[in-house]
Order: C-alpha cells, then sequence, then structure tokens
C-alpha cells in the first residue's frame, strides 16, 4: 500500500461510523450492516428486499465455484447514434460500463443450482436501469440458445425498468426477439423460470418475464407493465399501496409463488426436480 | 384540417375558392389562373409532403381524417365477418378482428380501431386495447392457424391501455403471450403499421413475416413527448426527441425493422384515401400470393430467425 492510498484511507476513519448502520429504504429504520449483510440485504423489520447486484445474485444461487460466464463481451451499441439534451448515449455507455465493470444490463452464463445444470441470466438494475436494449435481447437469445443446444433449464432472473428508450425501436424489438427464444425452449419442452426482483416493469414484464413455466417473485418486488404515475394520470385516481406488488400479481393469477431471497434456491431446487428428468 | 406546416396549401387553397367563387355562374370557361394555382399547390404539396420531419410526421399519422381500421375493411374487403370476444372475460373493441376476403384471398384481419367521434372513442379507447384485445386476437390468429388462413394485422395505436383494470387482469402477461405464440404461429402473418406505432400495444399484435408500413406511418418504443418529459425533462422538446428515436418509415426500413414502405399519395393518406387503398392493397396480395402453400413449420422458424436477427452482434 502505497503512502498516499494510506493516508487516505487515515483520513476516512472518522466516516466508518456510519458504516456501521445501514438505513433501510423502505421503513428507514436502522440496523446493524452486518446483520443487513447476513440477511442477503433484507430488512429485518419490513422485510423490504433491497436490489441486488448481478454478482451477489449468481453468489446466491448459484452453487460457488461452478459459474461460467458466457457471450461476456457482447457490449451495449448504440443503433440510432442517439443523443438527448444531455449528451450522446455512446458516452453515456462508456461511462455506465467504467462505473459498474458491467458490458450490458444482463450477464449470462451457466453453473449448478445444488448440482443441477442451469443456464442462467441475470440482470442488474444499476445498468441503465436494467432496461432491455439490442445487448440485453442478444445475450438473453443466445442464452437460451445455449440452454436449447445443451437441454439444460434456463432460468431469467428480471430486474428492470422495461425497454432502453435510447436504442428506440430496435430496443422495442428485443421483446419479440427474447419470445421467439423462449418459443423455441417450449417447443424443445425445456423448462424457463422467470424470477421477478424489484422492479419488473414495462417492455421486460410484457415479453420474458411473463412467459415463463414457473413464475416466481420476491417479495414486494415491483410488477407491472404501465408506470403507476401514468396509471394514476389516466385514470385520474389515486392507485392503493398495494397495486403493482408481488403480492396483488399473485393475488391476480400471475404469479405462481413468492419466495423470500433466503429460500429462492432451495426452491429452485425442489422445482427443477419436478422439471428436469434425473 | 390543415397542420401548422401545412400554411402555404391553407393559403393556395383560400386563393383558389376564392377565385372559383368569383368566377361561378359567370360562364366562363376554365380560369387560367385557377389552372395554375392548383398546379403550384400540387407542386408546394409534393414538395412539403417529401421532406417531411420526423415530428410532422407524427403529426401526419395521428391526423383526425387519416384512414382508420374501418376504412380500411371498406375499402380493401368484399366481405368481413367481425368476431367478438376473447372468451374469458369481455370483447374489447380496441382491438377487434374477423374473417376477411381481399379480392380472392380469405384470410383473418386483426387491428387497432380507433374512432373519430367521441362516442366512438369511448367505445374504443382510443385504439388502446386491454388484456381481452390481446387475448381476443390470440384467440383469432389460432383460428386462422386451425383453418390455414393468414393473418393480416393493421397497427394503428397511441400504446395498450394504461389503466389499473389492464393492470390488474395482466396486460404484461397478455402481451408477451402473443409474442410467444406469434413466434411459433404455422400460418402467414403480414403487419400493416397504418397510423401510430404505439410500443408494446402496437408489438403485441405485430410479430409478422412481412412488416409493411404507410409511408407517413410512425413507430416507436415511446411517444415522442414521453421520451422528451423523460430524457429532456421538458415535453415540449418532443420534435427533438421524434428526430432522435427513429420513428419514420424510412428509419426503420434502414434499421431493417420493417421490410417495405407503402408510398402515400402526395399530401398524405387523408388526402387521398382512395390511392391510399390501392396502394395497400397492391402490397397486400403482392405477399399474400408470397406466402401462398409455404410450409408453416419452415415459416415460423424464419419468423423467429427474422427477429433473433434485429439487433444482432457479431
Amino acid at each position: 500500500m502505497g503512502w498516499f492510498t494510506r493516508k487516505r484511507k487515515d483520513a476516512e476513519q472518522p466516516e466508518t461510523k456510519e458504516e456501521v448502520f445501514i438505513q433501510c429504504p423502505a421503513c428507514k429504520a436502522h440496523i446493524y450492516k452486518a446483520e443487513w449483510e447476513k440477511n442477503l440485504e433484507v430488512c429485518s423489520h419490513c422485510n423490504h428486499h433491497e436490489r441486488m447486484t448481478c454478482w451477489e445474485r449468481i453468489d446466491l444461487l448459484i452453487d460457488r465455484g461452478t459459474f461460467r460466464e458466457i457471450n461476456r463481451r457482447v457490449t451495449a451499441s448504440d443503433p440510432l447514434k442517439f443523443a438527448d439534451a444531455k449528451g450522446t448515449y455512446g458516452e453515456k455507455i462508456k461511462e455506465t460500463r467504467q462505473k459498474t465493470g458491467l458490458n450490458e444490463s444482463v450477464v449470462t452464463g451457466r453453473g449448478r443450482i445444488n448440482g443441477i445444470r442451469v443456464v442462467l441470466a441475470v440482470m442488474d438494475f444499476r445498468f441503465f436501469g436494467g432496461s432491455l436494449a439490442s445487448g440485453t435481447g442478444e445475450k438473453i437469445y443466445q442464452a437460451a440458445a445455449y440452454a436449447l443446444k445443451h437441454r439444460q433449464p434456463f432460468i431469467i432472473v428480471c430486474a428492470s425498468g422495461g425497454a432502453r428508450m435510447q436504442e428506440g425501436i430496435v430496443s422495442l424489438m428485443q421483446m419479440p426477439k427474447t419470445c421467439a427464444a423462449i418459443a423455441r425452449l417450449q417447443q424443445a419442452r425445456i423448462p424457463y423460470f422467470s424470477i421477478m426482483t424489484d422492479p419488473t416493469t414495462g417492455g421486460v414484464s410484457a415479453s420474458y418475464a411473463m412467459v415463463g413455466d414457473i413464475h416466481i417473485a420476491e417479495p414486494k418486488a415491483l410488477i407491472g407493465f404501465a408506470g403507476r404515475r401514468v396509471i394514476e394520470e389516466t385514470i385520474k385516481q389515486k392507485l392503493p399501496d398495494d397495486f403493482q406488488t408481488a403480492e396483488y400479481l399473485m393475488e391476480h393469477g400471475f404469479v405462481d409463488l413468492i419466495v423470500p431471497r433466503k429460500e429462492m434456491k432451495d426452491t429452485l431446487h425442489k422445482l427443477l426436480k419436478y422439471c428436469v428428468a434425473a | 384540417m390543415y397542420l401548422d406546416f401545412e400554411k402555404p396549401i391553407e393559403d393556395l387553397d383560400a386563393k383558389i375558392a376564392e377565385l372559383k367563387a368569383a368566377s361561378s355562374g359567370t360562364g366562363a370557361g376554365p380560369d387560367p389562373q385557377i389552372e395554375k394555382l392548383e398546379q403550384e399547390r400540387s407542386r408546394v404539396l409534393k414538395d412539403l409532403y417529401s421532406k417531411l420531419t420526423p415530428w410532422q410526421t407524427v403529426q401526419v399519422a395521428r391526423h383526425p381524417e387519416r384512414p382508420l381500421l374501418r376504412d380500411f375493411i371498406a375499402g380493401l374487403c368484399s366481405e368481413f365477418i367481425e368476431l367478438h370476444g376473447d372468451r374469458h372475460f369481455a370483447d374489447d373493441q380496441g382491438i377487434i378482428g374477423g374473417f376477411a376476403t381481399i379480392e380472392s384471398h380469405r384470410l383473418m384481419l386483426i387491428g387497432h380501431q380507433k374512432g373519430r367521434t367521441v362516442e366512438e372513442n369511448l367505445r374504443c379507447n382510443f385504439g388502446m386495447a386491454r388484456p381481452e384485445g390481446y387475448r381476443k386476437a390470440l384467440r383469432l390468429m389460432r383460428l386462422a392457424e386451425k383453418f390455414r388462413l393468414p393473418v393480416v394485422t393493421f397497427i394503428d395505436t397511441p400504446g395498450a391501455y394504461p389503466g389499473a383494470d389492464a393492470e390488474e387482469r395482466g396486460q404484461a402477461e397478455a402481451i408477451a403471450r402473443n409474442l410467444l405464440e406469434m413466434a411459433a404461429l404455422r400460418t402467414p402473418i403480414l403487419v400493416v403499421v397504418t397510423g401510430e406505432g404505439g410500443s408494446g400495444g402496437a408489438v403485441g399484435i405485430g410479430m409478422g413475416d412481412v412488416i409493411l408500413m404507410l409511408s407517413n406511418a410512425v413507430y416507436s418504443v415511446i411517444s415522442p413527448e414521453g421520451c422528451a418529459s423523460i430524457l429532456w425533462r421538458d415535453g415540449t422538446k418532443a420534435p427533438e426527441a421524434a428526430n432522435a428515436l427513429k420513428i419514420t418509415a424510412r428509419s426503420l426500413l434502414d434499421l431493417k425493422v420493417i421490410d417495405e414502405i407503402i408510398p402515400e399519395p402526395a399530401g398524405g393518406a387523408h388526402r387521398d384515401p382512395q390511392g391510399t387503398m390501392e396502394a395497400v392493397k397492391k402490397a397486400l396480395m403482392k405477399h399474400l400470393r408470397r406466402f401462398q402453400g409455404l410450409s408453416s413449420k419452415k415459416l415460423a422458424a424464419r419468423r423467429m430467425e427474422k427477429f433473433a436477427a434485429m439487433g444482432r452482434y457479431r
């Protein structure tokens, strides 16, 4: 460690006090950071499930040391050469890649769940709000093709605000594209599970998220097609608090199971045993 | 009704009308001045419409006199038997469909329905379908598959209805299901984007083997106004957003999202509905003939491959 870095670390010392506690974004309760982490970023007071990075999610679901990423190099592209008031999308991609270390809003790969081989796609909300863009669609399409070729179950963990505006119509076309990928799995009788985490909305909810053989949601996750504000403006009414929650979707018949984070892996394993020939 | 950018046409029309009124009843032959103005008018109209900006194109695509689904049905079909209901909940009028005959072709015609009057628009919800509409569309596509009829869909919607009831009954699931099933449907699907192609609500009946688009129609992931209010934080920047989003038929053809542009008569479809019908009919006939007798299994595989190629990386 160099002198400069050591010095800076020393200067930060007083701030470590704050890091002992985490404030739950939902109920504002202060929770010991160690407890928060041990509880997989779930609030012990209100059961709020904090958004996870794709890597945390992969650690959670996949047997240690078995994950192998595929198509890592597929990177967000800029089919429209899009620019808005704040600058070009191309620049924004660069910044986001640097900030997150990710190339797109989804990481795909293969691995094992308690020994069962699966192909997995995990979205990451940090990358443009987990939005569905051409790179996302391509990675999901290719991952599904891999699952088809190797006849392994396919699982997508959704975390997305919807289509990525900056890729315009090309992002919209990722909806039929990804559904075509799932249709091929269906024809080959390969299981496809959709896990909906907070949030799963817009073009993602209206494509691969909602055509799973099994739909699993995390507690309280926001799941829906249109945004709350748009709906309230349309119907000129306030919506109830539980509107578009995982629980609301289950009540209306669109989700099979609501599974707390801690039980997610074992639940997947139990379900897979019914869907995969031994 | 004239759009903002049509001011020169409005002025010319006023002048022509004035001269016509003055010369009527005089018994004189054709007024050379009127003829000259009419030539001028058609030149200006052609010129205006040959270089519409994307935002102007949006105005034309939403023109209140633009042909609607029922005009296309009346103009193209010698027979249309509407079939109602999704068999689960209701008969949505935002999407309608039924058996149709165009020349010698029997087919299943499905499309978004907009209205012109307030009452019509209340009934069809301004062309914003609810889940029942998408589920009815799927039911009809399944029928078409069963009876080996091609499916033709007409797209003209601001978007799927963003209402609480639509969410409750699974708007997202209804659209997603359509995409999944259309991917594998064993009968040809021809899509014509006639007006507004509004995001998921449009693509929910838009996964075709061939996608045709009228030259002044638009197709986008979000409305220019919506995009402007999010990315520009200013709804009045819609013209800039329309530009950036690449929503015109020309851009979509370049992006290989659509297969063919159907040229509208000069001055837009609303100025010459008859000419528009002829152009649409000609294009549909060509593709209906092309798909006759094609193996249905191969067709679905090719459809999947077509969409897989959209946004592909090497």
